[in-house]
């Protein structure tokens, strides 16, 4: 069963300064998905967030929000009041986190009771709950990010617009917010829009990837779709350069796991739990081909294939290989011809248990509801 | 020396007694100025909010208009009150010239260029998109200026004070507009300039001593709301 429309864009234009900014002709959002707007800094995703949250008034363009028309001024705040949206920077005021916390929820005209109750369960879900009574403006910046998120969280929107959340966070703490983030999603079955640069961090948390160019969505659809299909040299330059599969965590200890692609078992380095679906990628540079397996090689992972396509890519190859998953290696045309590689030729394709990432889909693993067949994602 | 020392005492003989004239002058001025700078206080922040959330033809015109007014000169203030408000003029029927009325008029055009010049500075320092993050969080458009004018207290406060010290020092329009007619429209500041002229240095000195505390005392107040929830 589909799930039902949340929210509808049509024919939404922006302009600023006399130019278009914004040309989206139609936007579809489900109910209970994520959506991730890719695109390059100045692609237009926090103009199209900030037109969907109507914080900003189009040009042109209706929106529909559970297929009623926002068409007053009227129905777009009552709208605005159900909806929220956090920005890259937190946006804390210069009061208590338990200040902040509360902010939305007084906005809303929540009662004292039940105000204390939900700022006591989101500052749980972010771990915040030993900062509430610090003054905002003394916060670290991931600590800033996860008030800012548990303020979102805590007026249960029905959509989240997130742009760009973690973007001004450091790796570690932009990994463990991911996390929470994923989690709450998923267990709160929130609608979300969300806007990044980063591929993996829309891969980790939406069902639907729309890329975005100059303002406009050149393609949109499930993650695997859009990797997999990229509609023009834009998007394929934009998200085509890894390969990404689903796998099943069946195996783990001393900080290796194993996981079951296709018919392949692959090691990566991590933690995750058994049974647990997983995204696995490889980067096509960390792959190396050879025609037997060596018999001594650091590389934890040989996978035996077939060379199905040969594609030249001015001064190196990439060469895709059929090792009953999709698998891309690029290599230099000395070692295309030393080791006679042609399309058919079987190889083994070698890559270490460090070179593969891989991406834990929040912590539940529900049996891989979300989990496509062995896929074929070819990506960054 | 001795002109100093006898005018401090004098100051304190005058201050200790409660002497009913310098008491009478000091509330007047007190009156005068805080209601001043009240009125300008909503004119100027009015202004200053709608120049700060809005844009429209014409507003850096505005802008520019209102930082020249920040630097009136007060005589030049006093002196197109006093027509506004001569017999013959424009307002002249409502026989305001001459009253503390007409002082607090003329206070209240000094101190407003001031208040909304900071209070635009204030507003537009805010980070660009706070507002809208305001507005994200359900707030209706009054609660989205409330929290707005909360986040930018500290400037805002800063505003008042300038205002109120610039209407409480000023003596042109004060003199011009009021007349400083004794136990009518004489204020801290005219006082002193007429006992100074006078050669009574004791008592301007007296005066110029209370017109500090009196500044004293008001920033003192204020400063204390603007900084008692600041981290240390």
């Amino acid at each position: 069963m589909t799930a039902p429309v949340a929210l509808e864009g049509t024919g939404l234009r922006v302009q600023r300064g006399g130019f278009q900014v914004l040309d989206i002709p139609a936007l579809s959002l489900s109910a209970g998905t994520v959506l991730a707007l890719i695109g390059p800094n100045g692609s237009g995703k926090t103009t199209l967030l900030k037109t969907l949250a109507c914080l900003l008034d189009p040009a042109a363009g209706t929106l529909a929000f559970q297929g009623r028309p926002l068409a007053s001024r009227a129905q777009r705040e009552a709208y605005r009041r159900r909806v929220t949206m956090v920005f890259q920077d937190p946006l804390l005021f210069d009061t208590t986190v338990r200040g902040n916390l509360e902010a939305g929820l007084k906005f809303h005209g929540v009662g004292p009771e039940p105000r204390a109750a939900r700022v006591a369960e989101v500052a749980q879900r972010f771990g915040i709950g030993h900062l509430l009574e610090r003054r905002a403006r003394e916060l670290s910046g991931g600590e800033a990010q996860r008030a800012s998120l548990a303020r979102a969280f805590a007026l249960r929107p029905e959509i989240l617009f997130l742009d760009e959340p973690f973007a001004a966070l450091d790796p570690p703490t932009r990994e463990a917010l991911l996390e929470d983030l994923a989690g709450a999603l998923k267990e709160t079955r929130t609608t979300a829009v969300l806007s990044t640069h980063d591929q993996m961090e829309a891969l980790r948390l939406a069902d639907t990837l729309a890329v975005m160019h100059q303002g406009r969505i050149v393609q949109t659809g499930p993650a695997a779709e859009v990797i997999n299909h990229p509609a023009d040299e834009f998007v394929a330059g934009f998200v085509g350069m890894e390969t990404v599969l689903w796998g099943t965590v069946t195996g783990c200890g001393q900080g290796l796991f194993q996981v079951a692609v296709g018919t392949q078992e692959l090691l990566a380095l991590g933690g995750a739990e058994v049974g647990e679906a997983v995204l696995v990628g490889v980067r096509p540079e960390n792959v190396t081909l050879a025609t037997q397996a060596e018999t001594l090689t650091s590389a934890r992972n040989h996978c035996p294939g077939t060379v199905t396509r040969i594609v030249p890519k001015g001064p190196y190859y990439k060469v895709e290989l059929d090792c009953g998953f999709f698998l891309t290696a690029f290599v230099t045309p000395r070692s295309l011809e030393d080791l006679g590689l042609a399309e058919g030729r079987p190889v083994v394709a070698s890559f270490k248990a460090t070179a593969v990432h891989v991406l834990r889909r929040g912590r539940n693993s529900d049996g891989g509801g979300q989990q496509p067949e062995v896929s074929q994602i070819t990506l960054f | 020396m001795d002109l100093i020392w006898e005018g401090i005492q004098k100051a304190f003989q005058l201050l200790w007694s409660l002497d009913p004239e310098v008491l009478g002058v000091t509330l007047l001025s007190l009156k005068v100025s805080v209601l001043a700078t009240l009125i300008s206080l909503v004119i100027g922040l009015g202004a200053g909010l709608t120049l700060a959330l809005n844009s429209f033809p014409g507003k850096r015109v505005l802008l520019a208009l209102i930082n020249t007014g920040m630097g009136l000169p007060p005589v030049v203030v006093g002196l197109f009150v006093t027509i506004l408000l001569w017999r013959s003029g424009p307002l002249g029927l409502l026989e305001l010239l001459y009253t503390p009325t007409a002082i607090i008029l003329a206070q209240s055009v000094i101190a407003t260029p001031i208040i909304a010049g900071i209070s635009v500075a204030a507003l537009q320092q805010l980070p660009a998109d706070l507002r809208l993050q305001i507005l994200a969080l359900g707030a209706t458009r009054a609660q989205m200026v409330w929290t707005l004018l909360k986040e930018a207290r500290l400037p805002l406060l800063a505003a008042v004070m300038a205002g109120f010290g610039g209407v409480i020092s000023e003596v042109g329009a004060s003199i011009m507009v009021g007349g400083n007619i004794k136990g009518s429209t004489r204020v801290l500041t005219t006082a002193t300039v007429m006992e100074t002229s006078k050669g009574n240095f004791d008592v301007a000195i007296a005066l110029s001593l209370i017109l500090l505390l009196l500044t004293f005392a008001v920033n003192a107040a204020l400063t204390h709301i603007q900084q008692r929830n600041r981290p240390q």
